[in-house]
């Protein structure tokens, strides 16, 4: 356990991270879908915490992985209201595609 | 090429192809199982950044609370099937080319030498003792350097709380003063 990836460079993990965040924004461009939206905001959190630890790795630091852990608590809050507003959404529009939600259309 | 660039590197890819599959399912259900695949996988890299502290939370706080929360709520609204096709026809490949660039403009500051001067060499020149990273050193900063920020991630927590009842409580009609406007049909 103690040898699984220390091998590896750093960059490796900046370049993963790297990649799922572009998948992330391109979830959020491409899916109207508001469930998936809030999934990919999701992939973009957890590729910038693999950054995060990473280089809490590599300088030795372990205020990167307390910054991780804050992350994931503004995470869960996040999607606890995110969830809110899609089902209160969706209890009066019957849909939760964000193309059509323009009440807010000046 | 060593053991552990091996499974790095097989690691790295059931990661994007779970991201991928996230990105183009079109069931929920099966959009949020393949974010649970890249939420474990995420966890063991944790495990191989001597962070085993947090591959923990991120088993049970994001495969164990969130993802549930995700299905609970796919469930309840009767959403599983979700359409891969955008009302607007530009919207697409105008996507596509701004997460190419995204890529591009990453790979550009990932490989540039200004950016990365020591970060090509392995992880195991510099040696980690093995209390580095252990619930306890984790625990130790949090509640001394990182005290007030603890504190306010909790309120924070409350108030998400608080707002997501709030938010999701059935809007009941003020009935204490009949008035004309009572009468109306409650449209939505």
């Amino acid at each position: 356990m103690e040898e699984i990836a220390f091998l590896v460079p750093t960059s490796y993990y900046i370049i993963l991270s790297g990649v799922l965040f572009a998948i992330g924004v391109a979830g959020v461009l491409l899916r109207r879908n508001a469930i998936l939206l809030l999934m990919s905001v999701e992939l973009m959190l957890n590729s910038a915490n693999l950054a995060f630890a990473a280089f809490s790795r590599t300088f030795l630091d372990v205020g990167g992985q307390v910054f991780v852990f804050f992350v994931i608590t503004v995470a869960a809050a996040e999607v606890a209201v995110g969830l809110a507003l899609i089902v209160t959404i969706f209890h009066t529009k019957r849909s939760i595609d964000i193309d059509e939600l323009h009440a807010m259309e000046g | 090429m060593s053991f552990g660039t091996v499974l790095f590197l097989i690691l790295a890819l059931i990661a994007v192809v779970s991201a991928v599959g996230m990105l183009t399912s079109t069931n929920a259900v099966h959009a949020a199982l393949f974010l649970v695949t890249n939420f474990v996988c995420i966890a063991l890299f944790y495990l191989g950044l001597n962070a085993p502290f947090l591959a923990m939370v991120q088993i049970t706080i994001y495969t164990g609370a969130i993802m549930v929360l995700f299905l609970f709520v796919i469930m309840l609204l009767g959403a599983a099937q979700v359409s891969l096709r955008s009302t607007l026809r530009w919207h697409g490949p105008l996507a596509v080319v701004l997460v190419l660039m995204l890529i591009g403009v990453a790979g550009v500051m990932a490989f540039s030498p200004a950016v990365n001067n020591n970060l090509t060499s392995p992880l195991a020149l510099q040696e980690a003792s093995t209390a580095f990273g252990s619930p306890q050193a984790v625990g130790e900063v949090l509640f001394s350097n990182y005290l007030l920020p603890f504190q306010m991630v909790g309120i924070l927590l409350l108030v998400a709380m608080i707002g997501a009842v709030v938010l999701t409580r059935e809007a009941k009609k003020p009935t204490r003063q009949p008035g004309p406007e009572e009468s109306s049909p409650a449209g939505e």
